[in-house]
């Protein structure tokens, strides 16, 4: 008889993210769709995605837990969980210790506390604003006339600092501009837009003992793991697949409700 | 698949269809004074010196509760930016710019309960207490520029630790000043037994509906938050009359027969939580229906204990007012409202701490001191903090207070 599998799915802001495991939680395979304004379609076209890398099909998946803002939208999950708990289970899969976890994510951050034993002891998530997020970043990219993808590269031949240090998305793109007519360089301006990042996860709350970074920010931009580490002084830790913590933990969590 | 769990049901609390009486009987006798002239009329802030003026034969009418009632239908979401346009920040206190906002447009959520109701009624005084904030007064003035009518009020202390005698005394003797201007606008002379009468039905009152809310503390809880936002109205509009007791002495043999047959407000109570600061009126049934289906109670606020007021005494009425309504939870220091807190999570068995951070109420946002960090750590349960407001729903993500909500009872069944 062929092994069962599972599923996690996590319908992010910009990104809907498929894991799909084996009954002991092996990661069978992943995919990413972006989420659009179908998020039905998304995760649909996702899961077959990742259901056929798996060698399997989606009649095949024995139980599928969503998660993300999306979660609900999923129509075809058996049951929905938090991208918190998701993120906290995630996680702790790599990282079988008391963490501070930091996701970074298109419209949100958010801060984890697990215990040792992977217990949840507090969250914070940032306030209605977009500061400190993906969708920061993007606008600042849009702003600059930069494609996000190369914003990376460009911020790591940065020679000079520049510091933004607007609260507000829409502040910052007018203190680009300032900063421009300054004579600022591009590169200097995207570095500083990712220490600008770190700087508002760093004031959502105190980040303590090992420190672990998920998200699509970090996964697309390392640049950020490295600012954080250097500003707080303390080695970050991130997962093999930042991007899909969140729905490798979904997918565990179905391996748990589908067993029962 | 999702969420196809069996759509969770409201019980119904019978005494709400008295409640919503008296609240009728109460605006309607306000049109009518207004249309007629045949009684006084004041305007008086919500923990206001309601007794003294009912007591000199004012009808008592209260902005606050007009401005709740705005944000519960949402017409806040249409008034609010006409206040802001004169020159009043979407900053600040959202009751005011709410309420400014729909004079200005001539426009009341009124007209659409009470049907001959086409507004609100003009005052003939308008009377503020400061103990809440400074913005009820700047509220207040703003009518009287507008209806050249008289404003008069207290000037209350603020974060105090607890209230001593200088304080009392101060706000006793304002008390006191404020009868000769109210004897000529009212033409009534002040009656010391009048007073003493409406004093102590305030505080039987202020009694039963701290009966009410204690009721919260049996598990399961046959009432819940959102109940009791409701069920309040008499306490805040007709505290000092008669009707207002009768009301809560029919209510609370109902929740006592609930508690005594164990029936609870939510089905199948897993979680107890304690609600800090204001309600988010224009989304009261969705927060309700999400806490319904998460199997949890929302078993005590700040919020709705801010009507009792247990140390009225008829026998001494001015002193045992300004105590009354200085020892006021929101009139308090950081470290009086924890302990404060701290007592009610003990009595109501509370499994965690709901903090509304509400953007234009500063005053009522008791998270922005570090408090839900040391309450969390005190009783070793989890605490969460919602961004929203009052009742400017552009200042509320819903999408992100329910993932925070639901986070937040996760947090709490997995402990």
């Amino acid at each position: 008889m062929a092994d069962k599998f599972y599923a996690g799915v996590d319908v992010g802001s910009s990104a809907t993210k498929v894991v799909i495991v084996d009954g002991s939680g092996t990661v069978a395979s992943m995919a990413l769709e972006l989420s659009g304004m179908d998020f039905v379609a998304a995760s649909k076209t996702a899961l077959e995605k990742a259901a056929k890398d798996a060698g399997t099909s989606i009649d095949n998946i024995a139980h599928i837990t969503s998660s993300g803002y999306g979660r609900k939208n999923v129509e075809f999950a058996n049951d929905t969980k938090t991208e918190i708990a998701c993120h906290a289970r995630g996680a702790y899969q790599y990282f079988r210790e008391a963490m501070t976890i930091v996701d970074i994510g298109g419209q949100d951050n958010k801060i984890i506390k697990l215990g040792p034993d992977g217990n949840r002891l507090d969250f914070k998530m940032n306030r209605k604003c977009a500061a400190g997020t993906g969708a920061f970043l993007e606008e600042i990219a849009l702003r600059m006339n930069v494609d996000m993808s190369k914003m990376d590269a460009l911020a790591r031949k940065s020679e000079e600092v520049v510091t933004i240090s607007s609260f507000c998305t829409v502040f910052a793109a007018t203190e680009i501009l300032s900063l421009v007519r300054q004579g600022a360089q591009t590169r200097d301006i995207a570095k500083g837009a990712f220490r600008s990042v770190v700087k508002r996860v760093i004031e959502m709350d105190s980040l303590a003992g090992t420190i672990v970074a998920t998200g699509g920010v970090v996964s697309h931009n390392p640049i950020v793991l490295e600012l954080m580490a250097e500003t707080i002084g303390h080695e970050v830790l991130t997962p093999p697949e930042p991007q899909f913590s969140g729905a490798l933990g979904a997918a565990l969590y179905a391996v748990d409700e589908g067993r029962q | 698949m999702a969420d196809e769990k069996k759509k969770p049901t409201f019980r119904k609390i019978e005494a709400t269809g008295p409640c919503k009486k008296i609240m009728a009987d109460h605006f309607y006798e306000l049109d009518e004074a207004a249309k007629s002239g045949s009684r006084k009329i004041a305007w008086c802030t919500s923990v206001g010196p309601a007794e003294l003026l009912r007591a000199m034969g004012f009808l008592v009418y209260f902005p606050e509760n007009h401005g709740a009632i705005l944000g519960a239908t949402r017409v806040a979401l249409d008034t609010i930016p006409i206040a802001n346009a004169a020159g009043y920040s979407p900053e600040i206190c959202s009751y005011l710019t709410s309420d400014v906002g729909a004079y200005m447009k001539g426009e009341t959520p009124l007209s659409l309960a009470y049907k001959g109701i086409t507004e609100v009624p003009k005052p003939d005084v308008l009377v503020y207490n400061t103990n809440q904030c400074r913005d009820v007064k700047d509220w207040f003035m703003w009518y009287s520029r507008e209806l050249d009518v008289p404003c008069i009020g207290i000037e209350s202390f603020c974060n105090i630790e607890v209230s001593r005698e200088p304080h009392i005394a101060a706000v006793s003797q304002q008390l006191k000043d404020l009868v000769p201007a109210l004897e000529k606008i009212s033409g009534e002379k002040f009656d010391l037994d009048r007073f003493k009468e409406v004093v102590g039905l305030s505080r039987r009152c202020s009694d039963l509906w701290e009966e009410t809310l204690q009721m919260g503390a049996a598990v399961p809880s046959p009432l819940t938050f959102f109940d009791s936002t409701i069920l309040m109205g008499p306490a805040v509009v007709a505290r000092g009359t008669q009707e207002a007791n009768d009301f809560y002495e029919l209510l609370i043999p109902e929740l006592k027969q609930r508690v005594k047959d164990g029936v609870a407000a939510v089905d199948g109570e897993k979680h107890r939580i304690y609600w800090d600061g204001m309600p988010i009126w224009g989304k009261l049934r969705d927060l309700s229906t999400t806490f319904l289906s998460l199997q949890t109670c929302v078993v005590a606020s700040t919020y709705c204990n801010s009507w009792v007021f247990s140390d009225l005494d008829a026998d001494n009425p001015f002193d045992s007012m300004a105590k009354a309504y200085t020892d006021l939870f929101i009139v308090r220091s950081d470290s009086a409202k924890e302990e404060y807190i701290s007592k009610m999570a003990r009595d109501f068995k509370v499994d965690g701490f709901l903090f509304h951070d509400a953007k234009t109420c500063p005053s009522n946002s008791n998270n922005r001191y570090g408090m839900p960090e040391r309450l969390a750590a005190k009783f070793g349960v989890p605490s969460v903090t919602i961004a929203g407001d009052l009742n400017d729903l552009r200042l509320y993500s819903e999408e992100q207070s329910i993932t925070q909500i639901e986070a937040f009872i996760e947090q709490i069944a997995e402990k």
